[in-house]
């Protein structure tokens, strides 16, 4: 199936991040690496109360302590925002009431962090505590409580409701169905920088905000409409950034809060999140409780999909709009649904606000379909590989929502998990507590559109040379480790013919460089890889007609390469810097734009454009396990990833997404759950009681990338950042299935959980027995 | 309230002998990045759970952020701006560049800096010995993978790309 290539240069091959070796010396500054002189650090109060009226806050002795600059309280930061400009819920700090334990109230600056922290102490807020919904259940029991006055019905923050065809007639009509419940644990990003944001103020008022964020564009216009001041005269400077996975992708109430006390002050304020306060920001995967109709014919192809999903939400909206969507849009391949319909409700809960972690959306359904779709495969006698073979939906094709599905290397991803794991030797051969188990996806590649609507592009680059030799790349995008500094340089060498390391990054600073929308949805390599290829073709174009020129022969016969360009045929040759030279002295300065803006996608029905992304990725997974029956405990042998990338720009790059990303969906499988208590307190805000796995927790993985080469993508390219977590945990969960006969539909999969339904087994078995 | 008075504590750091003034409870992890600006280390929780402030103590690895910048009296810190030879990048650094290993770099300094201190003791480690001795350093970015192979590259156990290489099982 893959499409014809290109011969490249430069792309393809496992070239060095750009900027690694200044994170390897430790050069590279991260937000808290930067410190101005007079800076104040200051702090955030937060709520006690899951839920509470505020009714007055009494600044006095805060005030009086010796070292406090200022203090802040939300009437002074009026206005409220959100991601989704539809829903702007938020406020940077609560006025009115605070909606969750962690809530912001009040902030002091002070001239060290100590005195900052000492003055909290001292400020008294006088809260009138409300009924706290601590669940789905209570908060759509309570709709007398409402945790937003502005939401329509009671604590609903979004109900999305679609059908395509006849679902309950094809269900009544199948040979087999599957009805099962699902329940997915909200988990954190954890990256392991906390969050922290740095403001500046000039003399003319023009401030600057340097922050750990993932969408500095949206950030600035979030500072822009909070703070009452115009874009221009507000720079975000989005430093190194040590991790994000979703995590940094709303504005917080620290980028307002150091941005409103440096104008208040006229000093530089500082705000470093401590890890538990990370842990309340949030913005995580959100709980969801699932229940999932999957109806095959009797050759297990699918007949309908049904799902009914609650989504706890938290405190306010984020992405949660986009949630509902995605919770049911994104199902709708690797595997043909000929009718499919899903009803999801995402719900306002007194508990911190749940965003999109890697995987937005999608991973939780993702989950409940794929061993639904093994139950089948179990019911039908069938392989677990084989029914997903089968329904295969295909390349080219439209699936039953409406989305257009470009390049699909999925059945060669089966072909590599199998082949990989030795599956056809193994699966029905492996002794009794050992299994394997497969599971597959599909993530989107970019959203087609921007969350406000504009006719602008998504991203652009600016694209400078010069008389030394030297390509500079101006670029919005956010590099938050998955490498968006260093794809431009590979790009331009390739279309340049110059040499990677020739290419310099100057990157998102909004003085300095092109809006790009941030780093979410799995965009950033596929939209700014396009915009790219543009500049550097144009550059390109005044190149060979300088060269051309001088050889007195057709630009159709200039051809270059790593820093040589050649007359074709023949051995005269000049360097890069001679080629510059010569078309700076026949154009002037040099210098090229490109941008990119997706055509329009999605299906023709309200909702319909939510999930039209210009491509997807296609993945599979294939996990070993061995379960322990004496302590309920799951090892993870060994993973083997195969994933559809498109085209890996960068092999090695590509590997890294994969493996990370399995990683991620791994320790949610077994390790991760962001639960609170009775009085909405996270159960442990700290790294070492929200287990992570470490090097000795983490199972081998191995990478194997697909190419199916999209015809829109960059050179063929595709996302890789996000798609190959999803299999990873229901792949587990089908394995544990084969290992020992019993089906993990809940998350996660602890030792306690594996023993109950092995001694629920086991009773199920001598009752059996017994009868028989 | 009135804040304890600073000390002077002489110490080496990265091979120079200095001298800083500090507050008892103020811990290393503070004196090296807020006092010394030497921002390569890092802090990821600020209580001894991650590892991204892991410095060497007298070449033993330490959470800096839970050692009292007192306790290092007398004694020599490495840091990450003091893994390299002069401009030469040590080959730690060199392998964890060459391997893609350093994503977000976050937890770089301290896993760096744990490896280095194992294969001073161990030059060469199996796979085993390596996630034990980079056990305490959590990364949330590459899921290891990349990591163990740059340690073996750095080992001279196997090439960038190769990795890691497991001696029990292969492949
Ligand atoms: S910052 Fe020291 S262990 Fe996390
Ligand atoms: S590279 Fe990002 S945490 Fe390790």
């Amino acid at each position: 199936m893959a499409r014809e290539r290109a011969k490249t240069s430069v792309i393809g091959g496992r070239h060095r991040k750009g900027d690694s070796v200044l994170k390897a010396t430790g050069q590279a500054l991260y937000a808290d690496d930067i410190q101005l002189p007079r800076m104040l650090h200051a702090k955030i109060l937060r709520s006690p109360h899951p839920h509470a009226r505020i009714r007055g806050i009494d600044f006095s002795a805060a005030l009086a302590h010796p070292g406090v600059v200022a203090v802040l309280e939300g009437r002074e930061l009026p206005t409220r925002y959100g991601i989704i400009p539809w829903t702007e819920d938020e406020q940077a700090l609560a006025e009115d009431k605070a909606r969750y334990v962690g809530d912001e109230v009040a902030a002091v600056a002070a001239v060290d962090e100590l005195t900052a922290d000492e003055a909290l102490a001292l400020i008294r807020v006088d809260y009138e505590p409300l009924p706290a919904l601590l669940s789905v259940d209570e908060a759509a029991a309570r709709p007398d409580v409402k945790i937003h006055e502005g939401a329509k019905h009671g604590n609903v923050s979004k109900r999305v409701d679609l059908a395509f065809g006849d679902v309950e007639g094809e269900l009544a009509r199948s040979a087999v169905v599957v009805d099962e419940r699902f329940y997915y644990e909200g988990s954190t990003h954890a990256p392991i920088e906390p969050h922290c944001a740095l403001a500046q103020v000039d003399g003319d008022g023009n401030l600057t905000v340097w922050s750990s964020t993932q969408i500095p564009h949206y950030l600035h216009r979030a500072l822009a409409k909070v703070l009452g001041l115009p874009e221009k005269k507000i720079r975000v400077i989005q430093p190194f950034l040590g991790g994000a996975f979703g995590g940094k992708s709303d504005p917080f109430a620290l980028e307002f809060c150091v941005a409103k006390l440096a104008l208040k002050t006229g000093r530089p304020v500082k705000i470093l999140y401590t890890r538990e306060e990370v842990f309340y920001a949030h913005r995580g995967r959100h709980p969801m409780r699932m229940r999932y109709r999957v109806g095959t014919d009797p050759d297990g192809r699918l007949t309908a999909v049904d799902a009914k999903i609650d989504i706890d939400g938290g405190a306010y909206s984020s992405f949660g709009l986009v949630t509902a969507y995605y919770a049911g849009q994104l199902l709708t391949g690797p595997y043909r649904f000929p009718t499919y319909h899903f009803d999801s409700t995402r719900f306002f809960t007194n508990k911190p606000c749940c965003g999109p972690k890697r995987g937005h959306g999608s991973v939780q359904p993702r989950f409940a379909f794929e061993v639904a779709l093994d139950m089948a495969a179990e019911k039908l006698g069938l392989d677990p590989i084989e029914i997903r073979r089968r329904n295969f939906i295909g390349e080219d094709v439209t699936t039953v929502n409406g989305q257009r599905i470009g390049s699909n290397g999925f059945l060669a991803c089966l072909d590599a998990v199998e082949r990989a794991s030795g599956w056809k030797e193994r699966y029905a051969q492996l002794p009794p507590g050992k299994g394997l188990g497969v599971a597959g996806s599909m993530y989107i590649s970019g959203t087609a559109y921007p969350i406000y609507p504009n006719e602008m592009p998504q991203t652009g680059v600016q694209v400078k040379l010069d008389r030394s030799g030297r390509v500079t790349v101006f670029s919005g995008a956010s590099d938050i480790g998955q490498g968006s500094n260093s794809v431009p340089a590979w790009i331009l060498a390739e279309e340049l013919g110059c040499a990677p390391e020739d290419v310099v990054a100057v990157v998102s600073d909004t003085d300095l460089t092109p809006v790009d929308l941030g780093a979410y949805s799995s965009r950033v390599t596929f939209m700014l890889g396009l915009a790219c290829i543009e500049a550097g073709r144009r550059l390109r174009a005044q190149l060979d007609a300088a060269v051309a020129e001088a050889w007195k022969i057709p630009a159709a016969n200039v051809e270059a390469a790593l820093g040589t360009y050649r007359e074709v045929g023949s051995a005269r040759t000049l360097s890069f810097v001679e080629a510059v030279r010569l078309a700076e002295a026949k154009f002037g300065t040099l210098g090229a734009t490109g941008s990119y803006r997706t055509q329009k996608l999605g299906g023709d029905y309200r909702g319909g454009t939510i999930g039209a992304s210009p491509a997807y990725s296609f993945t599979a997974h294939v996990a070993e396990v061995d379960v322990d029956r004496e302590t309920g405990i799951i090892t993870v042998g060994k993973l083997w990833i195969a994933h559809d990338c498109g085209r890996a720009l960068n092999p090695c790059l590509v590997e890294g997404q994969m493996e990370g990303s399995a990683y991620m969906g791994y320790a949610e499988a077994l390790f991760e759950a962001q639960e609170y208590d009775h009085r909405g307190l996270h159960r442990g805000p700290s790294l070492l009681d929200y287990r992570i796995p470490t090097t000795l927790d983490t199972p081998d993985m191995k990478s194997l990338i697909v190419e199916s080469i999209e015809p829109g993508g960059p050179y063929g390219a595709k996302e890789a950042g996000e798609g190959p977590l999803h299999p990873s945990i229901p792949a587990i969960s089908n394995a544990v299935w084969r290992a020992c006969g019993i089906r993990l539909t809940e998350l996660p999969f602890t030792p306690a959980r594996v023993l109950r339904l092995l001694r629920e087994k086991e009773a199920r078995e001598r009752k059996l027995a017994a009868t028989a | 309230m009135a804040r304890p008075k600073r000390q002077i504590v002489a110490l080496t750091v990265n091979g120079e002998a200095i001298e800083i003034a500090v507050r008892p409870h103020e811990t290393l992890l503070e004196a090296l990045r807020y006092g010394l600006r030497l921002t390569g280390s890092k802090q990821g929780c600020d209580k001894g759970d991650c590892g991204a402030c892991t410095v060497r103590l007298d070449g033993v690895p330490v959470l800096s952020c839970i050692t009292l910048a007192v306790e290092a009296a007398g004694r020599s810190v490495t840091t990450l701006e003091g893994l390299s030879h002069g401009p030469t990048l040590d080959p730690v650094q060199a392998a964890f560049d060459a391997c893609g290993a350093l994503q977000c770099g976050f937890c770089q300094s301290g896993m760096m800096l744990s490896a280095r201190a194992l294969l001073d003791h161990n030059p060469k480690p199996s796979l085993r010995e390596i996630k034990e001795a980079l056990s305490g350093n959590l990364c949330r970015c590459t899921g290891y993978t990349k990591i163990l192979e740059a340690v073996q590259v750095a080992a001279g156990l196997c090439q960038p790309g190769e990795g890691p290489v497991d001696e029990l099982h292969r492949g």
